[in-house]
């Protein structure tokens, strides 16, 4: 760099020469013992002055095309609008409304942070390095119309070894991938539990627990496992020991695993709702929702809510932290057979008896985005990764793609077994989609439904045994409070303005209260029983018991609780109708 | 038909030998890590407790004084070096690492009132309360070598404090009055007297470095330059300073430890009102020292605690105390930036964390990086009721809450009063003064 600087001073000396424009001897130069830097600088300065000058003097298109070099060299890689809005942290702040300029170069500086954070995250995807699985038919050809078998016979060897069916006995049967997508635990109801590796297929367990089973599902880890037997749940681990039995959860139909809180939460028979902690291994919270028999059941992954389906036709959103539902939607007119929920929380799809499958968007509980009318009546579904939906009906499964912002035409894949299904998933990191029927396990390829590019530090399918347990206590460290739960899970990390507000001002007014005056008319002293000193004493006393009471209600003055008063009339919806009637 | 499926080869994704690191594929895809904020509040949360597990900030003590430390003084060019001089007139030398006394021996009759090393670590000079200014080799003697002052000089006041100019041989005594000093020359070069009986504590500012400040006896602070001929300016506070102190990095700051509980720090240009009112001790402030950053400040107080405060703040970030140490005489701020040294009215030397969870040794740099993102995350969360909960509590001794309990009490009790009067009375009879504008009288030019 210094080189070719120097050559070029000199280039520019000679030129001005000949010019006549400027001289200077570069030859004899003294140089002064202190200020070196300066002196650089300020040569430096010049220099660029005289190159400008100089420039300004060269013919028009050869300027035009320095500049665009420069240009070019700056622009090196532009990243897409689009990966940009996906990685953004969402809308700047408004810094006109900033008022004072420290806060103002705080937040600036914040803003500059995080534009920097979301294009370095953005810029990581060219180092991305697998690519997402596709099906293309030729013309005249459908993607509906390829069989499992062609497809197998078109991918490579270990693709197609992803393809099996276990033939078994004990159904109808259950299934659950591990969140890594490599570990299977499948459930029969008349008492077959069996847990694998199925990309290897190595057997874990397999065990007969001599009840009827009717869910099953691994916890955090592959080496455990919750059985919903038929009065109680059962954990195992994965050599098929017996770790826990849980009388607490009672005639459990289906079981959700929430990873990032340690909740196993359970629907029952009796219409309760219970989040068991297994750090802990204590009930977060348990309750009767007084709606029946709850038999359908999925979490939200964005925000770790339970949906139920109801025979109303109503889906019904569940924390916690409440005893009432978070938030209720009307989605049909007959009862609902199954609801799913995509794995970003955007869209959830419900099924109805009525042969009614309808896409919604679970952020802002509005919809319906789509509305489709199958051919009979969906009995299961199916978010994958990538926002392909998988429909069971009878012992047909039906895979659409791209079914949410638009209306699909007709199904990307369809299989159709010799037995009903049991349930679905698919299976996370893989293009496959795991299908548990009366008679067995079958698991099926379905191309680009599968996430291609894997977290090491998330969830790794390729862990080694000591990065399981670094990563077990990683997460047990990072577990998020079951208090947390809520509809939208950043309201956390924003500012609670009006609240803080009102509690300033409460603080404020209780200075300037006074404690009540209190009179003190002591009755007719009978002779003997004390003189002014027990009078005074007693008086005492009384005053200090107003004081105590004044405080405490005081105490209520503090916007504990939430407003009520101050709760704005939202807007009619058409669905409030629906809505259970206010008691005046 | 064209179909791809995914397929990943384990070869890729697994490392070749055990000897190898694991390989780490990251996908930054947000949807592949929900809960953001409730994860990072968490981590948040577990941050600032750890913080306080690991707040541990008490290192280790030198005892050896044989009546209360009156002043210490660091090496201006060696950590490991401190001297402490003691109400008996002895003068130690210690050894910070090893916690050992190297050198000790009788300065003066008396108290030992002032304690300064010389610019270069050479010579160190002590003065005491039988008005000698003794200059000391900093070099221990050798065997046989009597303990001797390289200079003694006999002052016709008293000397209660002194400073050393940053980088000249020139040092400044206060007493009766203000006198300037050159090393070599045993009568003061210049003495400055303003109307006060009593100045008890001076100090050279450490970048405008001809400039002096100074505590008297009447309440006030009183600005000197040494090239001038008088006093520059004073400001009269409603009780009396303790001590003074020059932010290192900003010229024109100056904090001073009062007696009325409080500190304050003033912008030498207008001193009508200081920039800052720090509250917190619970009683009069004896001693404040600046950490080499000009960030933060620690004082000692007669409550028997020692506080950090920040530049900015007008609360204290830090309380350190122990059951056994008594009144703070003197406290300081070693150059690194990362121990403070209190001395004690119960002759012990005590050697603290200036950041009280900090890791001491070298930090890797995993171990860096969790540190800073953990510090990001408090920083973010840190007005989280959970987090400032437990980010700001501190046990306290019993004499200090009760203490504190009562100056609430005392203070919401005059808000009221006045706020009542407000009510009261008519519109503008009762103004509203700010905390900054109560403490001062007046300015002096």
């Amino acid at each position: 760099m210094g080189k070719l600087t120097v050559s070029n001073d000199m280039a520019v000396a000679k030129e001005s020469k000949s010019k006549d424009i400027i001289e200077f001897d570069v030859s004899n130069v003294k140089s002064k013992p202190w200020g070196r830097r300066r002196e650089d600088r300020f040569n430096e300065k010049f220099k660029n002055k005289q190159r400008n000058k100089t420039s300004s003097k060269y013919p028009i298109d050869k300027v035009k095309t320095n500049t665009k070099s420069k240009k070019e060299k700056k622009r090196r890689y532009e990243i897409p609008e689009e990966v940009l809005k996906k990685y953004s942290k969402g809308e700047e702040v408004n810094l006109k409304k900033v008022h004072t300029k420290i806060h103002r170069t705080k937040i600036e500086q914040r803003e500059r942070n995080v534009k920097f954070a979301t294009e370095f995250a953005a810029k990581t995807e060219v180092l991305l390095t697998e690519e997402t699985g596709f099906l293309e038919a030729d013309d005249g050809e459908t993607t509906t119309q390829f069989t499992q078998g062609a497809i197998a016979d078109s991918v490579d060897i270990t693709s197609a070894a992803k393809q099996f069916e276990l033939k078994l006995e004990f159904g109808p049967y259950r299934s659950r991938y591990t969140r890594n997508g490599r570990h299977l635990v499948i459930g029969g109801k008349k008492g077959h539990v069996a847990a694998f590796d199925w990309v290897t297929k190595k057997l874990h367990c397999e065990i007969n627990v001599m009840e009827s089973v009717h869910d099953v599902s691994f916890l955090h880890l592959e080496t455990m496992f919750a059985v919903a037997q038929k009065d109680w749940v059962y954990f195992y681990d994965h050599q098929g020991i017996e770790l826990h039995c849980v009388k607490r959860l009672n005639k459990v139909t289906r079981m959700e695993f929430l990873p990032y809180h340690f909740l196993l939460a359970t629907c029952s028979d009796e219409g309760y709702l219970s989040w068991l902690d297994v750090s802990i291994g204590q009930l977060a919270s348990q309750y009767n929702t007084n709606l029946g028999r709850l038999s359908i059941m999925t979490q939200n992954p964005w925000n770790a809510c339970l949906c139920l389906g109801h025979a109303k036709g109503i889906v019904s959103m569940w924390s916690p932290n409440a005893r009432d539902p978070l938030a209720k939607m009307l989605c049909h007119k007959a009862p609902i057979t199954a609801v799913s929920v995509d794995p970003t929380g955007m869209y959830m799809s419900t099924a109805a008896s009525n042969r009614e499958l309808k896409i919604w968007d679970i952020r802002k509980l509005e919809g319906p985005l789509q509305e489709y009318k199958l051919v009979s009546a969906p009995s299961n579904l199916a978010f994958s990764q990538k926002k392909m939906l998988a429909v069971g009906h009878g012992n047909i499964v039906e895979v659409y793609r791209e079914c949410c912002t638009s209306t699909a035409k007709r199904p990307y894949l369809r299989h159709r077994f010799n037995n009903p299904i049991g349930n679905f998933n698919f299976c996370p990191f893989e293009d496959v989609l795991g299908v548990a029927t009366n008679r067995g396990f079958t698991s099926l390829l379905i191309p680009g439904s599968g996430e291609p590019n894997i977290d090491s530090l998330e969830v790794n399918p390729f862990q080694s045994k000591a990065q399981r347990r670094e990563a077990e206590v990683k997460a047990l460290l990072d577990k998020i409070q079951p208090e947390l739960i809520t509809l939208d899970p950043a309201v956390i990390a924003e500012v609670d303005v009006p609240t803080m507000r009102d509690k300033i001002e409460a603080k404020k007014n209780l200075l300037f209260l006074k404690a009540p005056k209190i009179e003190y008319n002591p009755r007719n002293k009978a002779k003997g029983k004390g003189g002014s000193v027990k009078m005074a004493r007693n008086k005492k006393i009384l005053q200090e018991q107003a004081i105590r009471e004044f405080s405490k209600s005081t105490k209520d003055l503090l916007p504990n609780k939430p407003n009520e008063g101050k709760k704005k009339k939202q807007a009619y919806n058409v669905l409030d109708r629906f809505l259970p009637k206010k008691k005046s | 038909m064209k179909v791809k499926v995914i397929t990943r080869s384990p070869d890729e994704y697994l490392r070749e030998t055990k000897n190898d690191i694991h390989k780490v594929f990251r996908n930054y895809d947000p949807s592949l890590h929900p809960f953001e904020a409730p994860r990072e509040y968490t981590r948040a949360l577990n941050a600032v407790k750890l913080e306080k597990v690991f707040a541990k900030p008490f290192l280790g003590n030198l005892d050896g004084h044989r009546d209360s430390v009156s002043c210490i003084a660091k090496h201006p060019k060696q950590l490991s070096v401190i001297i402490s001089g003691a109400y008996d007139g002895e003068v130690k030398l210690w050894d910070i690492p090893r916690k050992l006394c190297t050198r000790e021996f009788v300065a003066h009759n008396g108290v030992v009132r002032g304690l300064v090393y010389t610019p270069k670590g050479e010579h160190f000079i002590s003065v005491g309360d039988d008005k000698i200014i003794k200059t000391w080799k900093s070099l221990i003697p050798q065997f046989g070598e009597e303990e001797e002052p390289v200079n003694t000089i006999l002052s016709k006041t008293v000397v209660t404090g002194i400073s050393h100019h940053r980088k000249s041989n020139i040092f400044a005594t206060s007493g009766e009055v203000v006198q300037v000093w050159e090393e070599s020359r045993n009568e003061p070069i210049k003495s400055y007297e303003w109307g006060v009986d009593t100045l008890h504590d001076i100090a050279f500012n450490m970048v405008e470095t001809n400039v002096l400040a100074a505590c008297a006896s009447d309440r006030s602070i009183i600005l000197y330059d040494i090239r001038d001929n008088g006093p520059l300016r004073k400001v009269i506070m409603k009780l009396r300073s303790n001590k003074v102190a020059w932010n290192p990095m900003e010229a024109f700051t100056f904090t001073c430890a009062n007696e009325d509980y409080n500190l304050y720090t003033f912008d030498t240009r207008n001193l009508k009102k200081p920039v800052n009112v720090h509250m917190d001790h619970v009683e009069a402030v004896t001693c404040l020292e600046y950490a080499p950053t000009g960030k933060e400040f620690v004082s000692g107080s007669y409550d028997k605690t020692i506080r950090i405060f920040e530049m900015g703040h007008g609360h204290s970030r830090e309380i350190y105390h122990t059951k056994r140490m008594q009144r703070i005489t003197s406290v300081h701020w070693t150059l690194d930036n990362k121990f403070i040294i209190s001395g004690s009215d119960e002759m012990n030397i005590r050697i603290w964390k200036a950041r009280a969870s900090e890791k001491l040794g070298p930090l890797r740099p995993r171990e860096k990086t969790a540190l800073r993102y953990s510090e990001a995350l408090k920083e973010k969360f840190a007005n989280h009721p959970q987090v400032k909960r437990i980010s700001r509590h501190r046990h306290v001794p019993k004499h200090i809450y009760n203490a504190q309990r009562e100056l609430r009490t005392i203070k919401d009790k005059q808000k009221r009063k006045e706020s009542n009067k407000r009510k009261h009375s008519k519109r503008g009879e009762v103004p509203y003064v700010p905390e900054r504008e109560k403490h001062v009288i007046k300015e002096v030019q």
